[in-house]
């Protein structure tokens, strides 16, 4: 789990932007699992993506369909098999605690709802990578710490989390996590704070 | 593959229920393709049926042989003989001076002044029914014809023959352009349908992309429509054009009956009934194809 944190402008929605290549790099190399991004043809980048769960601050939700099939999306971009997918698709709703509400219009859920929906359709592809882009961005405490909770599971279960944020109490919270993990000695709870800069690390 | 076929039926049915949301829309935009692929089609159809009844009426056009004045009865049998048996002719139709003279009295009111010739200034003749209308082969065959003995000579009715060939040929030219012309229409026509699609569905698109849909499963719902679109805008062609003969003919019959012709106009053939399905569907394809490849572009 790593939070990348910073002033605006600083970089961090841009660096998960390279990763992801929505945006492409003018020089240097962007590597994730040993392929360099910088250099992926256009016609590759969906398979890029398909690997990739992305979350958004501004959630990015269809409203012409139900919380379903926002969910089913991306296993219907793979070409998965119905009945398979839905199955994947309740198993993710059920971890955001969502599955009362797979028939409704994501309009009609709360700001909270909204971004747990956005995470349900990030990992329903079981990606090894989230990125997530100030996903408490609009949302208070609360809704927040649920958010939190719910990426410290999915990290316990081995995927890694890049989380953009300025938010300070999950950074505070996860400080915390992190001296309590370095004293268990488990080292996938542990998360890393990157600061950035002006483009540049700072610590 | 089971995948492949199951998501292509998907496609197929959201397209429909997409064509349906907006019933007013769609079938105004159908009945645009429709009018603009009943013109050039309409126009070919009824070129069809005019060379229908050139053929009917004057079918292959006639070759007149008149004979030299004193030919004897042999001469003429031997004649006959030979062209009956030339490859080239149908049929053969032997007129006597004599019944040449007849018909000339009755059909032109001229009886008196005829009457008073002292001999039959009219020759032999046959009527010859070839058996190509060709202008280029009758030409040939008159010429064939002149070199027989006792021959003074040959009338073809090439003329005819070149002007209906030239008139048609134009006529073809010019559904070429128009036919080309509306096929441009009806690419510009679903292009922009197409377009004001992306646009209301831009949120899709974007997301879709986000998360990893190739370029050909953002198209494919596009595609779709701008093909069932152009195929429903081919069938309202033949509609329109199966209900204009229908009602031209009902005109037709009075017409008909007053110049003792036997003529109804026929509808399109079943193979240019599919070419024209096939070809609007294409075209639809294709409009759909440009616009939604140029805005991916864009992204």
């Amino acid at each position: 789990m790593i939070f990348l944190t910073g002033h605006s402008g600083a970089g961090k929605s841009t660096l998960l932007k390279l990763i992801a290549a929505i945006e492409r790099p003018n020089s240097g190399s962007v590597l994730v699992k040993g392929q360099n991004i910088a250099t992926l043809k256009d016609g590759a980048i969906p398979y890029l993506r398909r690997n990739l769960g992305l979350i958004f601050q501004d959630h990015k939700l269809l409203f012409d369909r139900s919380v379903f099939e926002n969910v089913m999306l991306p296993l219907q971009i793979c070409g998965f098999d119905y009945r398979e997918s839905s199955k994947r698709v309740h198993a993710a709703l059920d971890k955001v605690g969502l599955l009362k509400r797979e028939k409704s219009n994501p309009i009609t859920l709360s700001g909270g709802e909204q971004q747990r929906l956005c995470i349900a359709r990030a990992i329903v592809n079981r990606p090894a990578i989230l990125l997530a882009d100030e996903p408490t961005g609009n949302l208070d405490a609360d809704y927040a710490g649920e958010i939190l909770s719910i990426f410290k599971s999915f990290n316990q279960v081995g995927v890694t989390l890049l989380i953009a944020t300025h938010d300070e109490n999950i950074l505070r919270s996860s400080g915390e996590d992190q001296s309590g993990a370095t004293q268990s000695g488990d080292s996938t709870r542990a998360g890393r704070i990157l600061h950035l800069n002006q483009g540049q690390l700072v610590s | 593959m089971k995948n492949w076929l199951v998501e292509h039926v998907r496609v197929l049915l959201h397209t429909l229920r997409r064509l349906l949301a907006a019933p007013l829309s769609s079938a105004l935009n159908v009945l645009v393709i429709g009018i603009a692929l009943s013109l050039p089609t309409g126009i070919y159809v009824v070129l069809l049926n005019l060379e229908k009844v050139a053929g009917q009426a004057t079918s292959t056009p006639q070759l007149s042989i008149f004979m030299s004045m004193n030919t004897t009865q042999d001469a003429i049998a031997r004649t006959e003989k030979q062209l009956r048996q030339h490859t080239a002719i149908s049929s053969i139709e032997f007129v006597p001076r004599q019944k040449a003279l007849e018909q000339l009295k009755l059909n032109t009111g001229m009886a008196d002044v005829i009457s008073g010739l002292k001999n039959n200034p009219l020759p032999d003749a046959f009527i010859i029914h070839p058996r190509t209308a060709s202008p280029q082969s009758l030409e040939v065959l008159r010429d064939e014809l002149q070199k027989l003995p006792n021959v003074e000579h040959v009338q073809l009715d090439s003329a005819w023959a070149h002007k209906l060939a030239a008139l048609i040929q134009f006529a073809n030219f010019v559904i070429g352009l128009l036919a080309v012309l509306l096929s441009l229409a009806l690419v510009a026509i679903t292009f922009n349908t197409i377009r004001l699609q992306i646009l209301t569905q831009r949120d899709e698109i974007e997301v879709s992309k986000l998360i990893g849909a190739t370029n050909a499963f953002v198209q494919r719902p596009f595609l779709y429509f701008g093909l069932l679109q152009g195929l429903l805008g081919g069938l309202t062609a033949w509609l329109i054009i199966a209900l204009s003969l229908y009602l031209l003919n009902n005109n037709l019959a009075e017409l008909t009956t007053l110049f003792a012709l036997k003529f109804t106009l026929q509808i399109l053939s079943t193979s240019d009934s599919l070419a024209l399905l096939l070809f609007s569907a294409y075209l639809g394809w294709l409009g759909a194809w440009l616009s939604v490849t140029l805005h991916l572009r864009k992204a």
